[in-house]
């Protein structure tokens, strides 16, 4: 019986026609590719991307070298270094993240009690040499500044979740 | 079992103790774990953190483990509900006012209470009120306040009460208004300040100089010997990476407990210095350049032997410091007498050697440092014990205050923190006399005979009631000990006071101990790093130059081993110029300085102690291990790698060690084991040298001058024990020569003439001054002793 059914199918090319019916199924439905870069698809308030370090509102840069982020980085990729600054309070003299070296886990932001090292929704970055992607403090603070406003709303979105 | 023992049971385990033991003592002996705050093993008991609170049967409520004796039969339960419950309360109340800054608190990681908030704290605060804020005070260079975190378990104040001797720190208020300070804004002074930081269980008191560059997780411990006194002090490096972050004590019962000085802890400071010399360097027509290893050793080698085929070797000097290893002195010595010469010496102090074929195996301190404790009397002579060995003089302390007496014969009337039995204040020329008519008392009281040479010396001293009573109290008490101290080591009758301080603990049947000053005087003698002795002690028929006659006699060339001459030697100038006129000085040495840059030929960049392996001989002839705890500065090289490899380029024998391994092993062959003993004959020369007329100069070394690490130790240079290159009077002194407090005065040694500030200062004894060492501007006056002539400018 079996056999007769295989001689059938093969005979008639059934499979092939089953294909055909899904692949026409699809031509006439919306397409859900996005002609990046033109089009980009949306992202979630918690995408983690790069790193920025973040200010307060009067300028002071929020990270107090408690060296948290750097203890519990799972890749090794944050390196600090701190003293004391002339005005008494503990500041970083170096805040280095290895972009080669980190997998993107949000760690480091999740273990910071001042909010100071976050992860932006930007992914749109390239470096043409190695150390191109070892971004020091000054790079980072300065990608803090540039997207205080979308940081700042997304931490907003998501508070009540923390 | 004797009666003495009880059993009690903890947790239903049966344990024995000893009676009259608190309960904590019991449970910490068989590791069961009570939670604490204000109980510490050295410090009595306070009570008053409440943490420890345990269920004892039969008792209505909780009680605090550190202060309940522990009775027969007793049934106690630690981790019962009671206990834990009441435990959990009390760390609410603690943190009711302990701030939340635990992410910017250097005490983080290491802290008692973040630790015991883990076990004990709850989730969620209850707590909605007003948290207290409490000002910081200035304590000092050393140690940083941060109040707001303290939680008032007064282990700093009982520290300063019962270890330091001085009521530094103290409480004022009650209650949640309770504060912590220094009563008047002052800074805390204690040479053992420092210990306060380990003490303190949570951020209140940490360490100024570490502040906020390291968090403790990121930091790696390596046992090390402090370089410094002569004690040996254990000590823990804390490294990051390849920088040596802090230095905190390792415990050690035998020597140093849980203590170790300031000096101990903050000299490594000078490690990460900016004056670390980090190339080999060279002079050429003035001009000073980088070289390589190979290019230096070789232009050395090659120098020196064109240096000593046209003059001999006899032109040859080396001048160790006493703080380098065993394995560096020992290769130091090898090198000088491959050489052909004998002329090295680390007692750069010292100005008396006539003694010196006389002189036991090495200056022991007459007893274990434990022994210290048990000491019913000792006298000190010459000897600033607290600053230049304060670890010796916590357990001199303790016996004092177990009721022993202690007695000082010393030029400056030097401030203890014990009572003293009784105390001689005399100008240097004078010790002399006053130690002989502590031996006529002595004498007296024996009623047995010394040879004539004591007669002689003897016939013209007075005894008076002072000296009456220390022979009495020496020769009255069974265990009892004469000292000489650094002062003594560089006074010029060196020899006679070490002669009649023999003699008296002869008499009285006492100890006689030295205490010397640096990390490795034992070694020196030992290593035979010295003009008269090869390693192990043995004697040499014709012996070299000593250290201070090296610089008298201008020599050709000089090997420096972490020697900086000019601040360093008894008498700075003549030290300068034997420098200044030799023809290759070459410096081995960690640091540069524009001193050494002035007059030497080359310089040899080495490790610090914390840089390379090597071997402390300490005061009590205990030789303590340690391997190197980061990797050298630059270029810089253990300079027992320097000196053999030097050693090859001249083509000697027997310099191919492949470490410090090999080289310790070939020491101790000769030392064999080390057995102190002073009671060696000492020579029977007894000659009083002529007098000066008028004042006197009295020359001591500040606690933090000692060494080129502890001067390049930038928190310690900050403290009240460093150089102030001021001229002590006392104000007798300086009414007579119409001097006030700092006035310029005109200060006058050996026709050379100086300015200096005047300080009026009561402990100087009339018709004295005191100038301290290893300052710049008391350099060209020259001569640690001498008569000067002041006035005013």
């Amino acid at each position: 019986m079996n056999k007769i059914k295989r001689y059938f199918n093969s005979l008639f090319l059934l499979e092939l026609m089953k294909g055909l019916y899904l692949t026409g199924r699809h031509m006439f439905r919306k397409k859900i590719t996005v002609q990046y870069p033109e089009e980009k698809t949306p992202q979630s308030h918690r995408f983690r991307g790069l790193h920025a370090l973040r200010r307060y509102p009067n300028g002071e840069e929020r990270c107090i070298a408690c060296k948290l982020c750097e203890a519990v980085c799972p890749a090794a990729a944050i390196t600090i270094e701190s003293e004391q600054r002339e005005d008494g309070s503990r500041r970083t003299t170096r805040y280095d993240i290895d972009l080669t070296k980190c997998i993107f886990c949000g760690f480091c932001e999740e273990s910071c009690p001042v909010d100071s090292i976050v992860e932006t929704r930007i992914f749109e970055y390239h470096g043409e040499e190695r150390g191109d992607l070892l971004l020091t403090k000054s790079q980072l603070l300065e990608i803090g500044d540039k997207y205080e406003k979308e940081i700042a709303t997304d931490r907003e979105a998501d508070s009540k979740f923390r | 079992m004797s009666d003495d023992k009880i059993k009690i049971e903890i947790d239903g385990r049966n344990v024995s103790a000893d009676k009259g033991q608190m309960l904590i003592e019991v449970t910490d002996k068989n590791d069961i774990y009570i939670p604490r705050f204000c109980y510490h093993k050295k410090l009595t008991v306070a009570a008053n953190c409440r943490m420890c609170l345990v269920e004892v049967e039969k008792a209505p409520k909780p009680l605090p483990a550190c202060s309940t004796p522990v009775i027969d039969g007793m049934k106690v339960r630690t981790r019962s509900k009671l206990a834990i419950e009441a435990q959990k309360s009390v760390m609410e109340f603690l943190l009711i006012n302990h701030p939340l800054d635990c992410p910017i608190c250097d005490q983080g990681g290491e802290c008692e209470l973040q630790d015991l908030a883990m076990g004990y704290g709850s989730d969620v605060s209850r707590y909605q009120e007003k948290k207290r804020v409490v000002m910081d005070k200035n304590i000092g260079p050393l140690i940083q306040t941060e109040l707001t975190r303290c939680i008032h378990c007064t282990r700093c104040v009982r520290f300063g009460e019962e270890i330091a001797g001085i009521r530094e720190l103290g409480a004022t208020g009650r209650g949640e208004t309770m504060e912590i300070g220094t009563y008047i804004e002052k800074s805390v002074v204690s040479e053992l300040s420092g210990n306060v930081i380990d003490l303190c269980p949570v951020g209140a008191l940490t360490s100024k100089p570490f502040r906020y560059s390291a968090r403790t997780w990121e930091l790696v411990q390596r046992q090390m010997v402090a370089p410094h006194d002569s004690v040996g002090s254990n000590i823990h490096l804390h490294v990051k990476g390849d920088e040596v972050k802090r230095v905190v004590p390792a415990e050690n019962e035998a020597i140093n407990e849980t203590w170790i000085s300031d000096r101990d802890r903050f000299s490594y400071e000078a490690i990460n210095s900016d004056d670390r010399l980090r190339f080999p360097m060279i002079k050429e027509q003035g001009v000073w350049k980088q070289l390589d290893w190979q290019e230096a050793l070789n232009f050395i080698s090659v120098r020196l032997a064109d240096i000593l085929d046209q003059s001999g070797p006899k032109q040859f000097g080396m001048l160790t410091s006493a703080s380098s290893t065993l394995e560096e002195l020992y290769l130091a010595q090898k090198f000088t007498r491959a050489l052909g010469s004998n002329n090295i010496d680390s007692r750069v102090r010292q100005i008396d050697f006539s003694d010196d074929d006389d002189a036991p195996l090495f200056p022991w301190l007459g007893q274990s440092i434990v022994d210290f404790e048990e000491n019913q009397a000792a006298l000190l002579i010459g000897s600033h014990l607290r600053k230049d060995q304060p670890i010796i003089n916590h357990r001199l302390r303790k016996a004092a205050l177990n009721g022993a007496s202690i007695m000082a014969l010393n030029p400056i009337d030097y401030e203890f923190n014990f009572p003293l039995h009784q105390t001689i204040i005399s100008s240097p020329n004078n010790m002399v006399s006053e130690l002989s008519a502590i031996l006529k008392a002595v004498v007296k009281l024996s009623g047995e005979k010394v040879n004539t040479a004591f007669n002689k010396l003897l016939v013209n001293t007075n005894v008076d009631k002072n000296h009456q009573e220390i022979g009495n109290t020496l020769f009255n008490n069974d265990d009892s000990i004469v000292l000489l101290g650094n002062f003594a080591m560089t006074h010029p009758q060196l020899s006679l006071l070490r002669t009649l301080a023999g003699e008296i603990t002869k008499l009285t049947n006492s100890k006689l101990g030295y205490l010397s000053e640096s990390a490795n005087s034992s070694g020196v003698w030992l290593a035979g790093a010295l003009p008269h002795r090869l390693a192990g002690g043995k004697k040499i028929q014709k012996s070299g130059l000593n250290c201070h006659d090296m610089l008298t006699h201008k020599l050709k060339s000089y090997f420096l081993l972490g020697v900086e001459p000019e601040l360093d030697c008894w008498d700075p100038r003549i030290a300068i110029k034997a420098m200044e006129h030799a023809e290759l000085v070459v410096a081995l040495t960690p640091f540069q300085s524009e001193a050494l840059k002035s007059y030497a030929n080359v310089l040899l960049p080495i490790s610090t102690f914390a840089e390379t392996s090597g071997t402390y001989i300490n005061n009590e002839g205990i030789a303590q291990r340690f391997n190197g705890a980061v990797a050298p500065k630059g270029e810089a090289r253990p300079a027992w790698k320097a000196l053999r490899v030097l050693g090859n380029h001249c083509n000697f024998e027997g310099f191919d060690y492949e470490s410090t391994a090999e080289v310790y092993d070939e020491v101790m062959k000769s030392i064999g084991k080390i057995q102190g003993s002073n009671n060696d004959k000492w020579g029977e020369t007894i000659s009083s040298k002529p007098k000066d007329r008028g004042l006197q100069r009295i020359t001591e070394t500040p606690m933090n001058m000692v060494d080129s690490l502890t001067r390049r130790a930038t928190s310690l240079q900050s403290t009240l024990d460093v150089a102030d290159g001021a001229l002590h009077i006392n104000s007798a002194l300086a009414q007579k020569n119409k001097l006030s407090d700092s006035d310029n005065a005109r200060v006058v040694q050996n026709e050379q003439e100086t300015t200096m500030k005047v300080m009026i200062d009561e402990r100087v004894p009339d018709n004295c001054v005191l100038i301290q060492s290893a300052h710049p501007n008391q350099i060209q006056l020259g001569a640690a002793f001498g008569s000067v002539k002041i006035g005013k400018q």
